[in-house]
């Protein structure tokens, strides 16, 4: 059951992939700008320009640059970008371990932070906490992520300066890393001094890109450990003499978790799709970072890598999120 | 139940320590006294070959690239051109070749030793279409070396007046001929190798390139050992930057900010006008074939007010494409801001503030400080007057292939650089209609400035552009606005020496 569900989802996942790279090769042609009239010199003639469209590939017909790349691409050849001159695929999985790590600390930060909210307003339900609970997390949650971040700047960047600004990890560490997952492997090689420069330069994006989240679980799962609470079993825990916040903890989350998953999972490709005018405040080389400079200067390859990265990170996700979902739910899981 | 699987307060407590300390070793990164610098850039580097691709032709990296890499000939602080690679160079009599001294004792960052092929090399590849150069219908001007000697000649295949002033601007970087055969573009990409004061020690892209000095340069040494440069393209994080002390200089931030920094203890600035001007070009269609309109635009504008009013007195106001310190500069050339000439010149054309001419104005909004204020600005001022104009904000990407298939709107807002200051790289290129970045196309500009590329007598060349350029401001084809100014903010236990290319140089700044 388990094996065709996958199978089916793989199947889509490919044809899903093809409509991207359809839309987004004819995108990014048929939208204005393009990159050969941002490079063309004064004194261009016209033999000059069509020396530069041939040397890009811009020559050809709509079709006949969309089999090239595609072909390509079946290949591994993602092409080469148009202002960095490098391969897109090294230089998108390049980036890519930057973005991950960016939005699994923002994502373990919203589910720490919008949980024990949730608890404490679950916990004190129907007193002034909760209530405080509720006002906090609607405030937070109506300010966008990038107005958190200048507001970080300004607080722990400027007023008290903590943490750093800009940058993924300081720029006077040597790092031989195999990979560009500085953390992972950072503690995986015990270099300390890069986890933790990472660390302190990721804190004030994550915490940006989490907040919003954050407000989101507290509210939700809050609600659903409510009802959870009225339940029969809850009830039964407390006669057998838990307290109330081990009846919720120990009984009334796992069953209160199952919509807060669903909700973390879809969020959570929004919230890479967040990291691209986060990334830019802080000047985090990430993906996001790369895709503004791509569409700012029309780097056609660049634009299209990205895009698939991204398109196939969010299929992957909400492939995993349901399948955790089938997993932790008994009632799919033997449906 | 057992104690380990629960946190106790004990464990909660030692957590929080060690994620501190692991946090605080990594957030210590106050700009480093002594000898190493940090810079927060506006700009990141792409690619490292700086005569290929866009980059190359972006002059907000030529800073960066000059650090690394030497041109042909320097260019000095107020645009004047002195000895580079070449210490000597100049065309034959005739026009028909030319001769360049090649400096010796020179050493490339890999210890190799620089050669006259080098020079050649450089030059042969910037001429060939196949390797990309933008700027290969320069280059491609000249052909056949000869090397005697630290002596190489070259023939004249096109004459092209300014060759050796395209030696000290976009693209005329020399690059090692061995080492790049040896590693190719790619390899050159990863561990690039210049003859500049510094040398590439670490590059992260989009993050920041670590920089140190090169012992065996052979122009001074730089005064920092180590420069950081991030590349920080938020200006509020770049302000942000600077004013905590994770960077010692910034650039490119808002006039507000600028002056509101240079106010605090232990930051100062420079503030000086750069080679960067704002206008508005006119298309050659529709009501702008009508000089008493387009003129009537130009005497309606109060530029001193905008730069005032927007940029907080930083910026001059200009009246021909051509500013001081730029070789065909004339200051006798004045169109002197009157509104009620405009409404007389209107009224010629049987426009009023009741019966205004209406046309489209196209700007781009944030790319340039204050641009569509600028713009909102000029409409109201036009409005006054009997001009009504409808803003049509785009992306910089759509103004550029609009203006290579001269689709432009009848007014488009853009800025232009020229760090060479000459006139066939701002009045000529910009306003000689078979280029591709004019925008106003009419036969009569063409016969005047297409002679002008090939004036072999430089006085009666830039007395040529002079009067081209009194003849533009007296037909109204284009509406120069302003010079800029860029503001450059640094800690005050540094110097920073302003160049008027707008460069802001590692190797230029000195500890106070």
């Amino acid at each position: 059951m388990l094996l065709k569900t996958v199978l089916i989802r793989l199947i889509t996942t490919a044809v899903t992939l093809f409509g991207v790279a359809v839309v987004v090769f004819t995108l990014v042609r048929v939208a204005p700008g393009n990159p050969i009239a941002m490079m063309l010199p004064p004194g261009a003639t016209e033999a000059d320009i069509e020396n530069l469209k041939a040397l890009y590939g811009f020559d050809k017909s709509l079709p006949q640059q969309f089999v090239i790349w595609l072909g390509g691409v079946l290949q591994g050849d993602f092409g080469t970008s148009i202002t960095l001159r490098q391969p897109v695929d090294q230089l998108v999985l390049g980036r890519l371990p930057a973005t991950l790590e960016l939005s699994l600390m923002a994502l373990l930060i919203a589910v720490a932070l919008g949980g024990i909210a949730a608890v404490i307003g679950a916990r004190k339900r129907g007193s002034g906490t909760e209530v405080g609970v509720d006002l906090v997390s609607g405030a937070v949650l109506s300010i966008p992520d990038f107005l958190w971040g200048l507001v970080f700047v300004l607080i722990f960047g400027v007023l008290w300066p903590v943490l750093s600004i800009s940058g993924r990890v300081d720029p006077r560490l040597d790092i031989d890393f195999t990979t560009n997952f500085y953390v992972f492997e950072g503690l995986l090689r015990g270099r300390f001094d890069v986890v933790g420069s990472t660390l302190a330069h990721m804190l004030m994006p994550a915490m940006s890109l989490a907040l919003p989240l954050a407000a989101m679980i507290a509210q939700l799962l809050k609600q659903n450990l409510k009802e959870v609470l009225v339940q029969d079993y809850t009830t039964l825990a407390r006669v057998r003499g838990f307290g109330e916040t081990a009846v919720i903890l120990r009984e009334a989350l796992r069953n209160a978790a199952l919509p807060t998953l669903t909700l973390v999972g879809v969020q959570f490709t929004f919230l890479i799709g967040g990291t691209v005018i986060v990334e830019r405040l802080f000047a985090y080389e990430g993906l996001g970072n790369m895709a503004i400079d791509a569409v700012i200067n029309r780097d056609l390859p660049l634009i299209q890598g990205i895009v698939l990265l991204f398109a196939a990170l969010f299929i992957v996700i909400n492939l995993i999120v349901d399948l955790s979902y089938t997993l932790l739910n008994p009632r799919l899981r033997h449906g | 139940m057992t104690s380990n699987s629960h946190l106790t307060r004990r464990g909660f407590m030692g957590a929080s320590v060690a994620l501190t300390a692991l946090l605080a070793s990594g957030s210590g990164l106050l700009a480093e006294g002594g000898k190493a610098l940090t810079i927060a850039y506006n700009l990141p580097v792409q690619s490292w070959d700086p005569t290929t691709g866009p980059s190359a032709v972006n002059p907000a990296l030529q800073s960066i690239f000059l650090a690394v890499f030497d041109r042909y000939i320097a260019q000095g602080p107020d645009l004047s051109f002195g000895p580079g690679l070449l210490t000597e160079w100049g065309f034959s009599e005739d026009k028909t070749k030319i001769t360049m001294t090649v400096r010796e004792g020179v050493k490339w960052h890999n210890g190799d030793d620089f050669t006259p092929e080098d020079i050649v090399w450089s030059l042969e590849r910037a001429g060939n279409p196949e390797t990309g150069n933008p700027m290969q219908f320069v280059w491609g001007k000249i052909g056949n070396y000869v090397i005697d000697g630290n002596v190489i000649t070259a023939d004249v295949l096109a004459f092209e007046p300014a060759l050796f002033k395209w030696m000290a601007f976009l693209t005329a970087f020399v690059l090692p001929k061995k080492y790049y055969e040896e590693v190719g573009a790619e390899g050159f990409e990863k561990a690039p190798v210049g003859t500049g004061p510094y040398m590439v020690d670490a590059f992260e892209q989009g993050a920041y390139v670590r920089l140190k000095a090169f012992p065996d340069y052979w122009g001074d040494a730089p005064a920092f050992e180590t420069v950081t440069v991030k590349f920080v393209t938020d200006a509020a994080s770049r302000v942000a930057e600077v004013e905590s002390g994770n960077s010692d200089i910034t650039t490119n931030i808002p006039y507000e900010e600028y002056d509101r920094l240079i106010a605090k203890d232990g930051l100062s600035g420079e503030a000086v006008p750069v080679t960067d001007i704002g206008m508005i070009f006119l298309n050659d269609i529709d009501v702008m074939l009508d000089k008493n309109v387009r003129l009537a635009a130009h005497h309606a504008i109060n530029k001193q007010l905008i730069i005032d009013r927007l940029l907080r007195g930083y910026g001059v106001p200009i009246s021909t494409l051509e500013v001081p310190g730029y070789a065909a500069y004339d200051d006798s050339i004045q169109v002197e801001y009157d509104p009620e000439k405009a409404k007389d010149l209107l009224a010629a054309s049987g426009y009023s503030t009741d019966n205004p001419v209406k046309f489209t104005i196209q700007t781009t909004r944030g790319f340039k400080p204050k641009d569509y204020e600028m713009i909102q600005a000029v409409v109201g001022m036009w409005r006054k007057v009997g001009i009504e104009a409808e803003i049509e904000v785009y992306e910089i990407a759509k103004h550029y292939e609009l203006r290579a298939a001269d689709t432009l709107a009848p007014a488009a807002f853009y800025n232009w650089g020229n760090s060479i200051g000459d006139p066939s790289t701002s009045t000529g290129f910009s306003m000689f209609g078979p280029s591709p970045h004019a925008v106003w196309d009419s036969a009569d500009l063409v016969e005047k400035i297409g002679p002008l590329f090939v004036e072999p007598d430089e006085d009666k060349r830039i007395a040529g552009y002079k009067a081209v350029s009194k003849y533009i401001a007296e037909e109204g084809y284009v509406i120069p606005l302003l010079q800029y100014v860029m503001p450059v903010v640094f800690a005050s236990n540094v110097t920073v020496t302003p160049y008027t290319s707008g460069d802001l140089l590692p190797q230029a700044v000195g500890q106070a």
